[in-house]
């Protein structure tokens, strides 16, 4: 007789794909086992990106990855809304710099007409300093995409996998699967230090290290090679230069680099587009640097006069491909999710309908769970709407969110608290960062960082 | 206007504030403090000296924390911490965030003393990977002596001003053995005996015209990397622990957002002599001003601006409407005050501070308006991070509708 099997479904994966893939089937009446390597969710790749929310004007028409970056952008955007994750629909300008560029505006426009998206228009130069009257000298004019956005790059993940976590997915962080295998009798057997667990269905969204789940399956389909993107954030006090986000003409080899609001009030630079040999190497380097500022200088002088409160670098998980290399083996039950590049964030909520679908024709029963849908908000870490600390009832409450404990960022006493005792719960000071952006800001700990440190040491 | 005199920070310079407009008759002293305890950066100096010049006696950085709070607290101020000032916009009033709730208040005069912070590695902009244990000497002081932490085993510290070999103390405090200095300056900028106390108590290398390059490891620092700015030669040193010292920025948020000018030497409010901002009635002290001078200068800088703040109140509210900005060219980096104002009187302890990005032995320094020598006269030597005194009689001699004062090196001779 077959044994029973631990889970229905193991996604190995929880950064903001493989939890929104979590979050959507926990949904159905299974049972969905989230592993995650690392210490957190949304901790890798997920954590260090330009954070934009991708229309998807701009992909390659026809792909799956255009369809799922456009149908991404209005999931995403609905369920932002709805379950407190900071959101700005700030609108792009793509700027051309000299005549060449102006002269991509036409294939460009019609790109994003092939895609979708008709929104899109050309300003002229005094419309584009009006509007942007920091930018450096020189440009030529602008396409405006009105809905181009900014999301929360780190209550995205932790929204969906509280919300998987709430309705009964099982998230194991700290679990590197080291083996997977097919099982005779049908499904997989996945290795990890902590012991084995068997699964009806395997969801690889491994990310950087999709590839190698992909080989443990004996398939030879794509090779991840991590691309570096150095990234600057400049103060908060730079907040009130740019109103947009800022792009560049794309080329071929890169879309260049931009100039952007973040959900948290302050500037970013950046990235650099760089092929680096480990699947680690976030590092930043003095050349990295160089060239973001030297940009910096020509798309927005003034911003360079500002003091720099963070860099840091993180790593696409790019392919030999163009397009996402997304595949489900029916009926075998094995859906491999890999080569999500930049547009992973936006599309997260689209590649977890697509798969779910995919697993739904490979033979997955999907019954609505009998228990109610879960509600849930996200404790609000923006500057669009209301901190912890703006609201006087909520401080009348409970005095500990009057208790300012992160002065740069204005983080309460409360919210770490709630941070700690979360049901997806913060066990390191990155963590403790990304949920409630304490020690994020410009004094990078020098008034609170001993405080921080206190609190998470009674936790330990 | 009526309503309290409302200080905004509770160290040294706010303290003294408060002290000395309840000792010039107002009645109404309000202090603001958004840590816990009061008293400022002297709560975790651990070091000896603290109160020389203010109160005329040594004291240990705690201690003279908490007189200065028992001080304040005696002559009738009222002291509100956990309170933070969250907004403040031109012309509006002070919107406060505390544990009892929101508040706004409408102060007849402010004296804005919010103090300084030392830049972190990000504003560095040292490449690398972002490991744990990158401090600044500010969260050193705070995990050692507040909070009783070991910061780690072996550490590197970055700079060589006086704050620098303060972290060495802190770390050999700690139990963490301190592998060497650097500093992108081709000498130390401390007094001798602070440098040859340190060589010989810990034998720790300084290694001068020498920057850090790149910081390896994690989750936690296992190495940095040194390059020699003359050679170009690099040197790996096994760390667990980088503490980035001095470099000291005005912690001036809320100058900003209260559209005070703020000159660009500094980065601190721009003040008269008086210590008055551009905008009327609010005062600036303190090392809000310019960055870190010692805590009993910080102390004397907040007294003269509570004189001038009381002066103020009792003169019918006048504000001054023309100033003239001060200038530096460099190597000089900032002067404080940094405007000129007729009838100000003398700046804090009678003199303008001055600092510049590099060494000069007794220079002459001369200031010009328009082409007009002000005056001119040697200076004591010149070392960054450090402050040199100018005397201020020639602010007599500013024409109060004339261009800029500078103020520049005359060269040798």
């Amino acid at each position: 007789m077959q044994e029973p099997l631990d889970t229905d479904v193991a996604i190995v994966g929880a950064g903001v794909v493989g939890c929104a893939i979590a979050r959507e089937l926990s949904q159905f009446d299974l049972s969905v086992t989230l592993l995650e390597a690392g210490p957190d969710v949304g901790a890798g790749t997920s954590k260090a990106n330009t954070a934009l929310l991708h229309t998807g004007f701009d992909a390659k028409p026809g792909t799956l990855e255009s369809r799922l970056v456009a149908r991404g952008f209005e999931l995403l955007s609905e369920y932002a809304e709805r379950v407190g994750i900071p959101v700005e629909h700030t609108g792009a300008l793509l700027v051309a710099w000299n005549e060449e560029q102006r002269a991509e505006f036409p294939g460009i426009v019609e790109r994003a007409h092939a895609n979708g998206y008709s929104e899109i228009a050309e300003i002229g130069v005094d419309e584009l300093y009006s509007r942007e009257p920091h930018l450096g000298p020189g440009a030529q004019g602008a396409l405006e995409v009105p809905t181009e956005g900014l999301v929360c790059p780190f209550t995205t993940p932790l929204a969906y996998a509280t919300e998987a976590v709430l309705a009964g997915c099982d998230l194991r962080r700290s679990t590197p699967v080291t083996g997977v295998a097919r099982l005779e009798e049908g499904g997989f057997r996945l290795t990890t230090p902590g012991g084995a667990l068997s699964a009806r269905c395997l969801v690889n969204a491994a990310g950087l290290y999709s590839d190698g789940i992909d080989r443990m399956l004996g398939h030879q389909r794509f090779t991840v090679t991590p691309r570096r993107g150095e990234l600057i954030v400049f103060d908060k006090l730079a907040r009130p230069l740019v109103q947009h986000i800022v792009l560049a003409v794309p080329t071929k080899i890169t879309k260049g680099v931009l100039i952007a609001p973040t959900v948290f009030g302050n500037v970013m630079l950046g990235p650099t587009a760089e092929d680096v040999e480990r699947k680690d190497d976030t590092d930043s380097t003095a050349e990295g640097l160089a060239y973001l500022r030297a940009e910096g200088a020509r798309i927005m002088p003034d911003l360079l006069e500002h003091e720099v409160t963070a860099v840091y670098a993180g790593l696409r998980a790019a392919t030999e491909h163009v397009d996402y290399q997304l595949s489900v083996h029916a009926p075998e039950g094995y859906a491999c999710v890999g080569g999500i590049r930049s547009t992973g964030l936006s599309a997260s909520m689209a590649i977890a309908e697509h798969v779910r679908d995919e697993l739904a024709e490979a033979g997955l029963r999907l019954e609505p769970r009998a228990a109610p849908p879960v509600e849930f908000t996200m404790p609000n870490i923006g500057e669009r709407s209301q901190r912890a600390y703006e609201r006087a009832e909520l401080i009348d409450a409970d005095r500990d969110y009057g208790r300012i404990v992160c002065f740069c960022e204005r983080v309460t006493r409360g919210e770490i608290r709630d941070a700690l005792d979360a049901p997806v719960a913060a066990v390191d000071l990155d963590g403790l960062r990304r949920r409630t952006r304490a020690h994020m800001g410009r004094c990078q700990g020098f008034f609170c960082g001993a405080e921080i440190a206190e609190l998470l040491e009674g936790r330990g | 206007m009526s309503g309290p005199v409302v200080v905004i920070g509770a160290g040294p310079a706010g303290l003294a504030a408060a002290v000395e407009l309840r000792r010039r008759g107002v009645t109404e002293v309000l202090v603001l403090e958004r840590e816990v305890e009061p008293g400022g950066i002297p709560r975790h100096a651990q070091h000896q000296g603290f109160g020389l010049r203010d109160l005329r006696r040594p004291l240990s950085g705690p201690r003279y924390a908490r007189r200065y709070a028992e001080l304040a607290t005696r002559a009738g101020a009222e002291l509100r911490t956990e309170t933070m000032v969250t907004g403040w916009p031109p012309g509006g009033p002070l919107e406060l965030t505390g544990p009892h709730g929101r508040e706004a208040l409408e102060p007849a005069a402010v004296v804005l003393a919010t103090g300084c912070r030392e830049r972190p590695r990000s504003a560095r902009l040292v490449p690398g990977s972002r490991p744990e244990g990158v401090l600044t000497t500010g969260t050193l002081q705070q995990l050692v002596y507040l909070k009783g932490l070991r910061p780690g085993t072996r550490a590197l510290v970055v700079g060589a001003e006086h704050v620098s070999f303060s972290a060495l103390l802190t770390l050999a405090h700690g139990g963490t053995r301190a592998m060497g200095m650097v500093t992108e300056l081709p000498r130390h900028q401390t007094l001798g005996l602070f440098r040859a106390g340190a060589a010989l108590r810990f034998r720790t290398p300084l290694w001068t015209h020498t920057a850090i390059t790149r910081v390896h490891g994690r989750p936690r620092v296992e190495e940095v990397e040194l390059t020699d700015l003359d050679s170009g030669a690099v040197r790996h040193v096994a760390c667990d622990t980088v503490v980035f010292t001095a470099d000291w920025i005005p912690d001036h948020e809320l100058a900003v957002m209260a559209g005070l000018d703020i000159d660009p030497g500094t980065k601190g409010p721009a003040v008269d002599a008086a210590l008055s901002t551009s905008r009327p009635g609010v005062f600036a002290a303190g090392n809000l001003l310019h960055g870190a001078e010692t805590a009993d200068v910080a102390a004397l800088s907040g007294r003269h601006a509570a004189v001038s703040a009381a002066a103020f109140l009792a003169n019918g509210q006048q504000w001054p409407d023309a100033r003239v900005p001060i200038e530096c060219e460099p190597p000089l980096r900032w002067i404080a005050p940094n405007a000129v104002v007729p009838g100000a009187g003398p700046p804090p302890r009678g003199r303008f501070a001055l600092r510049s990005s590099d060494f000069a032995s007794r220079p002459r320094v001369e200031i010009a308006q328009g082409g007009r020598t002000l005056w001119s006269g040697r200076v004591a030597r010149l070392v960054p991070g450090r402050s040199a005194s100018l005397p201020h009689a020639w602010t007599d001699e500013v024409d109060p509708r004339g261009e800029a004062v500078s103020v520049r090196l005359a060269g040798p001779g």
